[in-house]
Formats: C-alpha cells, structure tokens, sequence
C-alpha cells in the first residue's frame, strides 16, 4: 500500500484548499526555480531515469516523448499543449486534479515547459468541465499575480492560455486537439508529420496529459530514485484510479502501479457490491481497455505491462467494475453508442463502421440477433481496428473484442434460434 | 536540383522525386493502388482508407497517399493482410451505398463501382436500414444524390483550394456527417468540376441527367472556344447531338479543369440554329432561298460594289480557316476593310497583344499587376493559375480596374487610367514593387485595347514594363500578358485579318454604314456590334445561330459551330491548336471555309483549295506560325503604342456576365440558370433546402 | 417531437451582434492566441454568442461570430456542428442532461433519466416542458464516474451520486426558479 507520505496527490478529494495557499503547503511551487535551474537537458535526462510513462492512456514514455522536441528554438515557437479534454468513459482523474490542485498542472507545465524550450502553454479543457475551469482560471490568476507564471516565471518568460472544448470526445486524441485548437473541427491530423515537428499552427508542439505532467514536478523534488522505488521496473511510480460502477464506494485514489486489483477495490473503494465472488468482469483502463472477466482479476496487478499481457490495458486508470447483476453485453452496447456518437466521421472504418457495430450489438443485447451475427460483429471490429487515421478506431473495437473474448457464450446464449436453419438445409 | 529516393516495392527496387508518396512511388513501379479521397491536385485527405499498404516495420497498415516515401522504405501490397484490410474497407464503405448502380449517372465511370469489382464482396452482411440523406442545393449545374456520399471531401478541397470559394463544408459527426453548402450555390466558375471529382454519383452533372450511358458516347478530343484560354476538352455526343463537355489535360493551360461555360453552354448548340439560308424580301422578312440563289445575290452585290465600300468584320468563335478564306476572297476583290476586332482598336505588334509568359508562366512570377481585367470572368483557367500561384504565398497581385473578388488577396489601386502614368514614370508604389521582383507579370485586358485611348495606354504600359523589367528587349522573361478574351482573336491577328493600307477597322466600318458609305458588310458570326449603326447597308450574316447579327441581316449564310467543324484556334497565349468536328451541322449549314470557296467560283476568282487540306497548305505557306500545334508565341519585344493622354473613364472589364458572352452561351438555357443563380447568391438570396429536405 | 440537428434551418432568424460586454469578452478571448490566428478563438466566441443568445446559437450568431474572426461562415458551422455542446435550437431556460454512458448506467442511470423526465412533464428526450423551463437530455461520459449517477444543467454545474428521488427535486427547483425568473 503507498504510505501517505508517498502521495503525491495530497488533495485528492478536495478536502484541503485549491488556492495557491494550499497548493504551497503541499508543497507546490515551493522551490521551483531550483527545480529548473540546471536546464533544459537536466531536467530531460531527470525524467527520462524516471522512466515516467503518460497516463493518459497510450502509456508512452514521457521523457522521450518531451526529447522529440527540436533541441534549439528556431522561427517557430514551440509549445506545449495540456491534454485536459478528459473524456474516456471511466476516468475521471483529472478533474479532481484540476479542480483540486489546479497549481499542479501549472507547476508540472512550467517544468516541462524548461525542457522543451516552450514560452507558452495552451490548456485544452473539456467544455464540460466548468468548475475545473473556473479553478484553474483562477490559479492561472493568482500564479501570474504570484510570478510564478508570466514574464518573471522562475527560469524565464513562460505562460499558460485556456481553451474551454466544446462535446467532443475525439478533441482528446493529440492532433484532434491541435485541430481544435487551431479553431476548427477536432479531425485527427495524419501522421506523419508528428506534432513535435509540426504541431500547434505548424509550431513544434507536445501535448501531455494533465496527471502526467502534475506529477513531474513532485518527481523531479524528491528525487528520480524515490519515485522509481515505487512501483514496478517499467511501470514506475504511482498513478490515479478511477474505480467506479460496482463498487460501494466509487472514488479516485492514488496507488502504486502493480498494485493488485483487488487491494485497490477492496482497500479504497469498499470492495466489490456483494463481495468479491460477486465480481463478474472489470473495464480495466476506461472504456477503450477490453473488458477482463473475474478469473483474470483474481490475481491481476495494475500496471501497463501486466495488463497488455492480459491483451488489455492500463489505460487511463479507470477501473469500471461489474458485478454478476450488470448485463455486460448491455454494458459493451453503451460503449459502443459512446463511439459512434463520438466517431469524428473522417475516416471511412471509423465512421460508418462504429454504426455498423452498435447496430449489430443492439440486437444481440436485445436477443434479436442472429447466429451468424457474432462473427460478424468479430470481423466488423477487425475491419476497423488499425485502419483508421487515428487510433479512435481501436478504441471503438477493442471493447467489443473485449466482450466477445471473455463472454462469447453470453452473447451466443441470446442469439435467436432460428439460426439453425442454415446448416440443415 | 531534385533529389530522389529509392524504396522497394512489392520487391522490386523503384526510385522517386523526394516529396513523393508511398502512392506515387507504387505507380512509378507499375503497382495500381485503390483510392477515393486521393487526388493528385487536391490537398491529401488520407480518410478513405482505401490506399492502405504494408510498410515494413510499421505495427498497422499505412495509407500510402499520405505517407512521404522514404529512402529503404520496403512496401508491399500484394499480401493477404493488403487485401483483406483493403476488402474490410470497402465492405465498410458500401454499407450506407445505395445499391442504385442501375439509375446512377455515374454507372460505367464510377470509381466505387469499379473498385468494388476488386475488393468488394458479391453480396453484403449489413441488414441495417441505409442512410438518407437530404440532398443539397450546389447550383444549376449540380444535381446531388447525397445517399451515395462516401465523404471523401474532394468537393470540399476543391472549392476551398482549386476554386478559392469557401461555400462547401462537413457539418455533423460520425455517421451523421454531411456535405452541405447550406443553401447557397457554389459562387464559381468552375463548379462543374465538382461532377469531374466525385469519385462516385453523388453530385452529377444536373444538365447531363440520364441522358446517355457513357459506354453510347462518342469522344472527340478538340477544345473550348468560349474564351482565349481555349481549354483541352473531350466533346461526348450521340448520333446528331453533343451531350456533354469534359476536360481533358494539359498542363500549361487548363491542368485538368474546364469552367462551366465551356462544359455546359452546349444546350446552345441547338437553339435558334440556322440550318438554311435567308434573304430579306420585298417585304422586309428574311425568306428561305436556296444555297444557289444565296450566293448568286451575294455575288452580284460584291461585284457591283467598289471595294472601299465593302467590309467584313469577324467574331469571336471564328476559326482560322474561315478567317483565311474569308480574308483570301476579300482581298482578292480590293476589299482592305478587315477586321477581326469586333470592337476594334489601335494596330499593335502581336508581342503587345498575346500572353508573352504563358499561362503556366504565372508560377514562375512573383508579382503581378492586373490592368482593366477580371481575370476570373475573362479567363476563368487563367484566374485559377493565379490562385494556385497565390496558395503557394510570396506573391504580390494588384488590381487597377474595377473591383471584384478574384478569390485571392489583391491590393486594389482604384481604376482610374491617370494611375498608369504614375506607374510608368516609377512614381507608384507598385512600379517599386515590379521592379524588386524577379519575375513580375502586367496582366492587361482586352478592354484596355478596345479604348479609343488604347494606344495611349499601351505606350504606357509598354514603358512601365521597360522601366520596371517586367519586359524589355534582350530579356528572358517577357512578363507582358495580354489576356484575350475570345478564341478568335489571335488567329486572326495572325492572319492579319485587320484593316490594310488605308483600310477601316470595325468602329470606322461602322461609322461609315451609319453615313450610308458602305455598300455591303459581312459579318463572320460578328453578334456583338451594335447593329443599328449598320444603317442602310446590306448585310451578310454568316454563323449558326439566329442572334442579333442574322435579325440584322439580308443575306443569312448558314454556317457550321465550332463542334461541327475542324478548325484551328489560336489561345491568348499564341498556341495553335485544333478543334475537331464531333458532329455534323444541321440542315444545309456549310462548314465556313466552303461558303467562301463556293461563292469565288461564282465572282469569278476562285479560291486556290478544293479541301481544308489545300486550305492549310496554304495557310501555312503563308503564316508559317500556324503549323506550330501547342506551341506558343514567343514574339521579340519591340515598343508598341503611341504617346497620348490617358482618358477619364475608369479602367473596367471586358465581360459583364461571365455565362454569356457569345452567341451559343446567350442561347444556353443551361447558362442563363446559371446567371440568375450567380445574381441571386451575390444579392445574399439564401435558399432554405436544408429545413424541407430534413 | 424529438428534434435533430437535421431539421435546423439556416434561415436567418434576427439579427445578431456581440454587447459591448460581450464584444469585450471576445477581444480578451481572441488575445489569448498569436495575433494572426484568431481563428482559434471561434470556441470561445461561439460560447460567448450562446451565453448572450439563451443558451443556443442561431444562424445568425454564427455569421456575427465568421464576421468577428474573418471566417467563412461555413467553417464556423462546420465548427458549430461538430461540438455537442453548442445547440442549434432553444432547449429551453434550463437543459438537463443526463449521463448516460456505462459506469453511470450500471449505477442507476436509466432511473434518473425517467425521473426527470417525469418531473419535467415531457416524454421524449430533448423535448421542452410545457412551461419552457426544461428539457431533459441524455448525453455521453460526463467524466464524473466516480460520482455516477449525475447530471449536468447548462453547461455548467454537475449534481452527483444522485438518486431518482433526488434528481426529480432538481428538476422541480429548476422548474420553480423559471417560473420566478431567476
């Protein structure tokens, strides 16, 4: 269990003061002018030892990532972008850092800002959220009337802008972001060219998840080696889970990565409605991450690693936890109209297909499908995932995939009868 | 110099300019790749997803449209994985596809049709209810069945990019989403290539509507004679009838675009044609008299008149071998009043009166300065050059003339004609902005040639190119470009159908006729002079359309349209190049060039040719130019105009409507739509189709 | 009747034109970015325009907003139509939306939604209470899943770990505070 002193969240639930007060005695902003001092490559190779993965569920290697950037400012300006847009079903972590501990995020910004030659930030915040906003609105004020941020910001000139989103889940996805942005629809950008190279208005850009980049600073105070003795090798330091769905008491908690699921549910959210043994499957990482039933979470550890072996995913955190009442087929199906009201309509798979498997799920969760059906809705998905321009399309798939690995009987059990028929003839 | 780089293909080696694409590279090595938002002049969409290929240690299939080519780079498209992701697109892209093929205009010429041969499977898996979509209004010349809509958004990127009018979008999400315009037509010129990109059925040519199935057309490669630009198009027709105009390419003029007024003012073919020949009767009325008789009349009149009395004035759609016959009668006879001018002008070299840079030379400028011309209604192809090169930035465009949206951003420096001289003498900023140029371009339009002050304005204009380097002698680059604005026009200053020794030009014909000293005038298809100064003069019309010249007229010639002809052409640029017949003329109307040979034998002077190819011969004997297919003029600079004031009034355009400008286009119902639509959209008249399609 | 996106019309319904508040709001968003790219401030002016506009956003707000960035207006429909949360018709004083997506359904979702529905007299989704004061919506991951079930109203404020009893009393108080004009 992550003893207390090893959060780095400390206010998480909200129970303390968000303002700038509070966040300086937690110990946000305090020396972070030390933090930066060295430099640019400094504070690169920091991170980069840390082996700090994103979290915001592509798990990719935060230092490396921030090592794409191009070594020296030239006529563009770089930036960096914070991927505040939270939208995966399931995860609501940074919510609570934004509306929590908003200084975190500017903070984490600052630091990674001196890494990658960045003067400028651009916070993209899900239009939903509008008590975050208004927090982190009012922290940007109180940390500009502090210095921290603006022209005397500790390391040189840096600041950080708001764009409010609109209803867009795909505004999430990096380049969707930039696009939006930019003022326009949130249309995934083709790849290559890469954001670091031409992002922002063709600017060298990084987009970072918020609780990503809230936790550098932390890491950066206490040492690369504290934060890598937390956790697994690979999957260092502590991450936010979202538990939520059969649970009695849903919440967002800090724990290390590796920590066994069941500790995680048991220990901070009360555990399982109806007890362990009434566990019948969880959504691991936010709806994307394929479902795994409760043989695989008997003795399963929350990590990237682990969970891909498991052919799922860490993914945002966000655990969704079913008990042996919820219909998971019905469960599956919500997603499935999740992505197909989200689907950005660009691309061909994505956008014609998340229909075509909301459809054919409705009717097998209806119990008006037919046999031949749940192959095709396996073949659907294979027709999506990995032919779309960005990966909203595994997205979309993968839940499904998810479904039909796990619980193939359960949906075969409701397809019609009639479908014998054919093999008779 | 360009560098190259060198990857493998299906396992063969292929080697491809840097900035190429995986797409492009697959071509070089021979290996065809499906695509439907793919489209070499567009902006890459990389959405359709049909292009996907395998890149070696790539974890997932690429879309190889969108992928730069790299050096080493091993792809292959051949595997099972290929196809299978390539079959599981299309699947996908059929699902909401009306199986409509057999009422589809575009069935038999249908990119989706053709790939789902391929990739598609022989029936479909998808049980759902189809998509319906409400159609959209895009103009008269756009019917849309937007249930057949694949979203590939190259209607979009065109009129965002190639046609510079930001009136198409997306609108909605995931399978919701549409093409809209919202209600407002496409304010372009060049609409029709909508139809040309649609990969599938979904906007269609409204005035070629289940007319014909592409596999009954006959095609005849020839080109657009409604303006100078003279655009490479292949004219579709069944038996009698020409259905419908496309482009075809050529780089230096129109790349692969045509405007709507050479593909669709051919309903104007079949209107009011002449298809006999008339004379005006005791009465007053024209009456149908034989060829015979025709002639016979016309004969005596010719003879009987001195030839300082007789003149001839040629107009827009004349081709070089009617003006050549013409020409050879006439001065045959004495007759030096000639002009293929139909507003006249002053004599000017031909170096001062052509597109010197060529059309394609507007990428290689770097600035330019438009004198009394709308390029975008005088040459629809030429404005789109200009947008092309503006896209591509560092580029200066000023206007001085009237002011009009171009499409792209002019710095407008008013119309008054005064502004030249200061121009000239270096005094105008501009003339600062010319001379720091590399390649600096003087686009000047016909109406400036057309002024009675003409020949002052061009002794301007000349010494503004001198002086700022836009052209000059010993220079390479002769940025002097006149842009004509009919396909006639320099053909016939070619053949010197213009005023000899002491002869009159149009303006001077005319005013003679209105002193009742002309005896006879012959107007070669001229429609657009004003007729009530012809006075009491007999009056030849020789043309094929019943307009304005005929009602004048005493004798009516029938005579062949440019698609029932061949016949060369010579573009603004002075580039020779030929029309070719598709069809026959109605009724006992006679190619051009007969008309003249038959009535020599009957005044006696009978022309040398019995065939258009004697014709040519001679022709090119004389003018050795016109043998030069597709190449154009590269005359020597050389001064041109007079010193004289310029003017008071303002510096206009040539073209006052864009869909009508010559007899068949003023005829075309098609084009007349068009007008009004174009009228309606600029008066902020919207058209709610949107609310009553829901 | 349910109403679509797809029966808006664009006919222009009256005029449109930023207050000076407003005008000043959209200065400040517009200096948020570089100079010469005020376009990407089209988000913050379209809410500004639904703010000023009772809370959707007419044609001829989205032509005021094309005219305030330079803008063709069909880019700002585009831009409008793509985001959820920018309405195209009046939903309504008050918009109701409820979550709807799986950690919320598993939670009771289902049950919220009939209750404000009920509360609010109306029975389709979208549809307006008599009164003109709700409209109760279902809508995707409100990124709250840990409070499920919950609703949002405006835009704004979230009302979690609902119960059926609970989000009918919401409904009811926002019915209440329209009659008194609040």
């Amino acid at each position: 269990m992550l003893a207390d002193s090893d959060r780095v969240f400390r206010n998480l639930n909200g129970a303390d003061d968000w303002r700038l007060k509070g966040a300086r005695d937690r110990g946000t902003w305090i020396n972070t002018a030390e933090l930066v001092k060295d430099g640019r490559e400094a504070i690169l190779e920091r991170v980069k030892a840390s082996e700090l993965r994103g979290r915001g569920g592509a798990g990719f290697p935060t230092g490396l990532k921030w090592s794409f950037m191009p070594k020296e400012v030239g006529d563009r300006p770089h930036y960096l972008v914070v991927n505040a847009d939270e939208s995966e079903p399931g995860s609501c972590k940074d919510r609570e850092i934004l509306r929590n501990d908003p200084h975190m995020l500017l903070e984490g910004s600052l630091v990674a800002a001196r890494a990658m030659g960045v003067a400028r930030a651009y916070i993209y915040i899900r239009g939903e959220y509008w008590e975050p906003l208004e927090r982190l609105d009012a922290a940007i004020s109180e940390a500009r009337d502090a210095g921290l941020l603006g022209d005397d910001a500790p390391g040189g000139a840096f600041d950080v802008e708001v764009t409010r989103g609109a209803g867009a889940y795909i505004c999430g996805e990096e380049t969707a972001m930039l696009e939006s942005l930019e003022g326009k629809k949130g249309l995934p950008r083709l790849k290559p060219p890469f954001p670091a190279g031409v992002g922002l208005w063709g600017c060298p850009t990084t987009v970072n998840n918020v609780e990503t980049l809230a936790v550098v600073p932390t890491i950066l105070r206490r040492g690369v080696e504290w934060w890598r003795g937390l956790g697994l090798p690979k999957n260092t330091g502590t991450k936010i889970y979202s538990l939520s769905g059969s649970v009695e008491r849903p919440c967002n908690v800090e724990e290390e990565l590796g920590v066994p699921l069941r500790d995680l549910l048991e220990k901070y959210a009360g555990g399982v409605c109806g007890g362990w043994e009434n566990l019948q499957a969880i959504v691991p990482g936010g709806s994307s991450m394929p479902m795994l039933p409760k043989s695989v979470c008997d003795d399963l550890t929350m990590d990237f690693d682990t969970l891909a072996s498991h052919r799922s995913g860490l993914g945002t955190g966000g655990v969704i936890v079913m008990d042996n009442s919820v219909d998971v087929i019905e469960a599956v199906r919500r997603f499935s109209h999740f992505y197909m009201h989200e689907s950005c309509g660009q691309c061909t798979p994505c956008r014609e297909g998340c229909g075509w498997i909301y459809r054919v799920l409705s009717r097998l969760a209806a119990g008006e499908g037919e046999g031949d059906e749940v192959d095709l809705l396996w073949t659907i998905t294979k027709q999506i995932e990995g032919h779309t321009i960005c990966a909203f399309g595994e997205a979309a798939a993968w839940p499904v995939q998810g479904l039909l690995r796990h619980f193939r009987g359960e949906v075969e059990s409701r397809v019609k009868e009639v479908t014998d028929v054919k093999e008779v003839a | 110099m360009t560098t190259t780089v060198k990857l493998t293909v299906n396992g063969g080696e292929v080697e491809v300019p840097q900035g190429s694409t995986v797409l492009q590279a697959c071509e070089a090595a021979g290996v065809e790749i499906p695509r439907f938002c793919y489209h070499e002049r567009l902006s890459i969409a990389g959405l359709c997803r049909m292009c996907l290929v395998e890149m070696e240690r790539a974890p997932k299939p690429i879309a190889s449209c969108a992928m730069p080519a790299g050096d080493g780079m091993v792809i292959r498209t051949d595997t099972a994985a290929v196809k299978a992701a390539r079959e599981g697109v299309m699947e996908i892209q059929l699902i909401n596809h009306p199986l409509d093929c057999p009422i589809c205009d575009q069935g038999g010429e249908c990119d989706l049709q053709d790939q789902s041969l391929g990739y598609g499977r022989g029936y479909s898996r998808f049980t759902d209810e189809k998509r319906a979509v409400a159609e959209q209004y895009m103009g008269p010349l756009i019917q849309t069945f937007m249930n057949r809509c694949i979203h590939c958004t190259r209607c979009v990127r065109f009129a965002a990019e190639i046609a510079g009018v930001e009136d198409l979008g997306v609108i909605g999400r995931g399978e919701n989403a549409r093409i809209t315009t919202l209600g407002r037509p496409l304010d372009s010129e060049l609409s029709g290539c909508l139809v040309d990109v649609c990969p599938v059925g979904a906007l269609t040519s409204a005035p070629y509507s289940f007319a014909a199935r592409p596999w009954e057309l006959s095609h005849t490669e020839s080109i657009d004679v409604t303006d100078g630009v003279a655009s490479n198009i292949r004219i579709d027709s069944r038996a009698r009838e020409v259905l419908r105009v496309l482009p075809r390419v050529h780089e230096d003029i129109n790349e692969e675009w045509i405007h709507d007024k050479a593909r669709h003012s051919i309903d104007g073919l079949r209107l009011q044609r002449l298809d006999r020949p008339y004379l005006r009767g005791a009465n007053g009325r024209l009456e149908e008299v034989s060829w015979n008789d025709a002639l016979r009349t016309l004969a005596e009149k010719l003879t009987a008149a001195a030839p300082s009395r007789v003149g001839a004035i040629a107009g827009d759609l004349a081709d070089c071998e009617s003006l050549y016959a013409l020409r050879a009668l006439l001065r045959g006879r004495g007759v030096t009043n000639l002009d293929c001018r139909q507003e006249g002008g002053a004599r000017l070299p031909l170096v001062a009166q052509v597109f010197n840079a060529g059309i394609a030379g507007i990428e290689d400028a770097d600035a330019v300065l438009l004198v009394g011309t709308n390029p975008r209604d005088e040459g629809a192809l030429v404005n789109a050059r200009l947008r092309k090169r503006f896209l591509r930035g560092d580029f200066r465009i000023a206007s001085l003339g009237a002011e009009a949206d171009l499409t792209y951003a002019v710095e407008h420096l008013g119309d008054s004609p005064q502004t030249l001289e200061s121009l000239a003498d270096g005094s105008h900023s501009f003339a600062e902005v010319l001379r720091g140029a590399e390649r600096a371009m003087v686009m000047v339009g016909a109406s400036v040639l057309a002024r009675t002050d003409g020949a002052a304005l061009m002794h301007l204009l000349c010494r503004l190119c001198e002086t700022t380097g836009v052209a000059g002698k010993g220079q390479d680059w002769n940025g002097f470009c006149v842009l004509q604005k009919s396909a006639s026009r320099v053909g016939g200053l070619m053949l010197d159908f213009l005023p000899g020794d002491g002869g009159m030009n149009s303006v001077e014909m005319l005013a003679a006729s209105e002193r009742g000293e002309m005896d006879l005038i012959w107007l070669l298809g001229a429609d657009e002079i004003p007729m009530e100064k012809l006075g009491e003069t007999f009056v030849v019309y020789q043309g094929h359309h019943g307009e304005a010249g005929a009602a004048r007229a005493d004798l009516v010639l029938p005579s062949a349209a440019w698609p029932e002809k061949d016949g060369i052409y010579v573009n603004t640029e002075g580039r020779v190049q030929l029309a070719r017949r598709a069809i026959f003329p109605p009724g006992e109307a006679r190619e051009d060039w007969k008309i003249a040979r038959a009535l020599s034998d009957k005044t006696g002077e009978t022309l040398p040719f019995n065939s258009l190819r004697e014709l040519r011969a001679r022709m090119f004997a004389d003018v050795p130019a016109l043998s030069e297919l597709d190449s154009p003029l590269r005359e020597k600079w050389r001064p041109f105009g007079e010193a004289g004031t310029a003017g008071d009034l303002p510096l206009g355009h040539s073209v006052s409507d864009f869909y009508r400008t010559d007899v068949i286009s003023r005829l075309s119902r098609t084009m007349r739509e068009c007008s009004e639509a174009r009228r309606r959209a600029r008066a902020g008249v919207e058209t709610a189709t949107e609310a009553a399609a829901a | 009747m349910s109403e679509s996106a797809s029966t808006w019309s664009p006919v222009v319904e009256k005029d449109f034109a930023f207050t000076d508040e407003m005008r000043a709001r959209a200065d400040a968003a517009v200096k948020r970015y570089p100079p010469e790219r005020k376009q990407s401030a089209v988000l913050w002016l379209l809410w500004l325009a639904q703010e000023q506009n009772g809370g959707w956003l007419s044609t001829a707000a989205i032509h005021h907003v094309a005219g305030f960035l330079g803008m063709a207006p069909i880019r700002v429909h585009e831009v409008a139509r793509f985001y959820t949360m920018f309405r195209l018709k009046s939903k309504g004083a008050y918009c109701v939306q409820v979550c709807r997506t799986t950690s919320c359904w598993i939670r009771g979702a289902d049950k919220i939604t009939r209750a404000c529905l009920d509360a609010a007299g109306t029975t389709e989704l979208g549809e307006v209470s008599a009164d003109g004061a709700v409209s109760v919506e279902e809508v995707e991951c409100l990124g709250a899943c840990c409070d499920a079930p919950m609703l949002q109203i405006n835009d704004k404020e979230y009302r979690e770990r609902l119960t059926p009893e609970r989000a009918a009393e919401i409904v009811r108080e926002l019915r209440q505070h329209a009659k008194d004009g609040k």
